[in-house]
């Protein structure tokens, strides 16, 4: 036992050593129009050895590592505790939601402008996070595509306003129809397919899109993307220093306050934080009544839900419609946000990364999925010096969290009623 | 005359193509045919082949060897030996603590190691594209030189040619050795395999690497074809390939050879014909109407849902 242990250990040793020393360890450089050879620094190499070391003791010891693993005493101190009481719970919950709601409300004003503006955009990924999670979470539809329907949002306002002079307000409900439009249409043909392939043809259909804005350079200015798309205006105010359309009036000049830009960053953030709050509300609506339970139930046994009358292809399609019409929302917010848009913001990338805040967050789980979006988002702007770092370390929670808690961190709780014990 | 030169000219480019495709669209066939995963992260296995073979010929450049069977010979076999232990350490460490999990789990974790792998050539090589050297040059020339002339390179001869070898060598593998055997009975029922005595967790490595090492093969070849490579590169050839093997019939080793023939002619023909820029589009809608209307492929067997 021990010697084939050792050998396997060698081996995989010899295997880190293989698939890390060419890529890591040698470098191409571009030296004019020739390409050279150069080794990496010291670190590097030793790093590369260390982690070979690393590997051979881990695999040579690894029978008595798992053993020690699996005695070692859980350390979650809640893990034996009692479930609540769920009246106590409920107000718990409720006292939470509303200190955070207020929170959420107050904060802005007191802190600078460029956290506010990444506020905002973490909540355009809350609400994309938690259409998604209709789709993925709930309904068990892999979406790999579904950067399309938030692209489809965004330039239906930018579209509508170029052409036709469509203010936000207008273009918010039309953007995330029209993105529905776009799920029912690719939903109805792709939804009897299985899991894997739905996923696939997702992908697929999310690349047409990015292809086809590149190229109806007619339409879309193709690469060089739209500009000048306008800022919300709130009753018909608008934040800038002098009015653009006719008939509008400004904030400043109507509260008779003196002019200040983060004025329209802080509205901004309370229109984005206003409609993810509705979006969350209304998904979480939806998860109670019928329509949301059959997507669970479809999710976890086909065949059985199926057999009980459950009509496979409405409740699919009721989902991805669904979860494509918020996608539309927080495409026009965040087309109203930048001012630009262009094909580069909705590459699979940023599917992937949003796939990453539903996984990571708990399939299904709301709260779960709503810090997960703020973690994603926030923590390589704290940590700048790792940003090179982040979609690789993505790559790896991905894979981690599907090994050791598919889960998520904050599971959904399913709905359920405690039995009363008897006295 | 002039119009079937041009036919001709696109048929060739669309067969070069198609068979770089079929080779890379093998490591998804096997893969699926065994464990039922789509292996996202293929499409890098093949980029960091491709990256390998890169390093391989500049290391051999910078140490004055200059004679050419030797430098590609030295190239696919360090691009084929990185390769398979990718694709052997990959499967290790993401996909057997996750095989025979619900569906979307394997997938997911397959999707977050291709993030990983992506990114980790870009940490370590840079994110610009850095040119491929042409180490095959030139090619014969069809058609009077005063109007359009068909020209097929070498490079193009080279990869057909290594193609063929390969596809070759692989159908006599899985017909004739005994691994081959395993490989068809693990395919067909896993579990009774496993009663039968097969190690199936050898097998499926077994499967892993194999795909990886025609796919290095292929980014050696697809390297020198298109004369530069990224850390994205592996991705839309990834797609592309794994629309070939659904072409063909996912589980079909046959099916993957004639879905990256079928599927490379088809882009040839669009960039030919219509503009280059939809050539994407075309094979991804080609995949859309493939799955919707035959989900089986060209040469698939029909699966049976079992209750």
């Amino acid at each position: 036992m021990a010697a084939q242990n050792l050998k396997h250990a060698l081996f995989c040793a010899i295997v880190t050593l293989v698939i890390s020393y060419p890529i890591l360890g040698l470098n191409l450089v571009a030296e004019g129009t020739k390409v050279v050879l150069e080794g990496a620094d010291t670190a590097t190499v030793i790093s590369i050895l260390l982690a070979a070391v690393a590997v051979f003791l881990f695999q040579l010891f690894r029978d008595n590592i798992m053993g020690s693993m699996g005695k070692m005493p859980n350390l979650n101190p809640f893990a034996n505790r009692e479930p609540m009481e769920q009246s106590k719970r409920q107000r718990l919950d409720t006292i939470v939601l509303v200190l955070l709601v207020v929170g959420a409300l107050i904060w802005p004003f007191f802190v600078s402008r460029g956290s506010v503006d990444l506020a905002t955009l973490v909540l355009i990924y809350i609400m994309l996070a938690l259409g998604l999670n209709v789709v993925v979470g709930l309904a068990g539809l892999l979406d790999l595509g579904y950067v399309a329907f938030y692209a489809v949002g965004a330039y239906t306002f930018a579209l509508l306003y170029q052409y036709f002079n469509i203010s936000f307000w207008v273009a918010l409900p039309l953007g995330a129809c029209l993105a529905a439009l776009f799920g029912l249409m690719l939903g109805f043909p792709v939804l009897r397919l299985r899991g894997d392939y739905l996923a696939i043809v997702t992908l697929g259909f999310g690349e047409i899109i990015r292809i086809l804005l590149n190229n109806m350079t007619w339409l879309t200015g193709g690469p060089n993307g739209i500009g000048g798309i306008p800022d919300p205006t709130l009753f018909g105010m608008e934040f800038g220093r002098r009015v653009k359309e006719e008939g509008n009036t400004l904030f400043h000049e109507v509260f008779n306050i003196s002019y200040s830009g983060n004025h329209k960053i802080i509205v901004l953030y309370l229109i984005a934080l206003v409609l993810a709050l509705f979006t969350a509300v209304v998904i979480r609506r939806f998860t109670k009544m019928p329509v949301g339970r059959s997507w669970e139930a479809l999710r976890e046994d086909e065949i059985a839900a199926r057999s009980l009358g459950l009509s496979r292809t409405s409740v699919k399609l009721s989902a991805f419609t669904i979860g494509a019409f918020f996608a539309g929302f927080a495409g026009t917010v965040f087309a109203s946000k930048q001012g630009f848009i262009s094909p580069e913001s909705f590459v699979f990338l940023e599917s992937a990364i949003i796939l990453a805040i539903v996984v990571l967050g708990g399939m299904g789980s709301q709260i779960g999925v709503i810090l997960a979006a703020v973690a994603v988002i926030i923590l390589p702007e704290l940590a700048r010096e790792f940003s090179e770092y982040r979609m690789l370390l993505f790559g790896l929670a991905m894979v981690l969290m599907m090994i050791w808690r598919p889960q998520g961190l904050m599971p959904m709780r399913r709905m359920h009623i405690e039995l009363k014990k008897q006295e | 005359m002039q119009d079937l030169l041009y036919f001709l000219q696109q048929l060739i480019n669309g067969l070069t193509i198609g068979s770089a495709y079929a080779l890379i669209a093998i490591g998804y066939t096997m893969v699926y045919g065994i464990i039922g995963m789509i292996n996202f992260a293929h499409g890098e296995i093949y980029m960091i082949g491709a990256y390998t073979a890169l390093i391989t010929i500049t290391g051999l450049a910078a140490l004055g060897i200059a004679w050419l069977p030797l430098i590609l010979i030295v190239a696919l076999i360090c691009a084929v030996l990185v390769s398979s232990s990718m694709g052997w350490a990959v499967e290790r460490v993401a996909y057997r603590p996750v095989r025979g999990r619900h569906r979307l789990i394997p997938l997911i974790s397959a999707i977050g190691m291709s993030i990983f792998l992506q990114n980790y050539v870009h940490l370590a090589q840079g994110s610009r594209n850095i040119g491929f050297p042409a180490l095959i040059q030139g090619g014969f020339q069809f058609g009077s030189p005063d109007s359009f002339q068909t020209s097929i390179s070498y490079m193009q001869i080279t990869i057909f040619i290594t193609t063929l070898i390969c596809m070759t060598a692989l159908s006599l593998f899985i017909s004739r050795s005994r691994t081959g055997r395993a490989c068809r009975a693990v395919s067909q029922d896993l579990g009774m395999a496993n009663l039968l005595g097969i190690d199936t967790n050898r097998i499926i490595s077994a499967t892993f690497i194999i795909g990886a090492s025609l796919a290095a093969v292929a980014g050696l070849l697809l390297g020198m074809y298109y004369g530069s490579i990224d850390p994205l590169f592996g991705f839309i050839a990834g797609l592309k390939a794994f629309t070939a093997a659904v072409l063909g019939g996912i589980g079909s080793i046959p099916g993957a050879m004639l879905g990256g023939l079928i599927l490379g002619v088809s882009e040839s023909m669009t960039s030919g014909y219509l503009s280059g820029e939809y050539k994407d589009v075309v094979s991804f809608g080609l995949l859309i109407l493939i799955l919707l209307f035959k989900p089986t492929g060209l040469l698939g067997k029909p699966e049976v849902e079992k209750i």
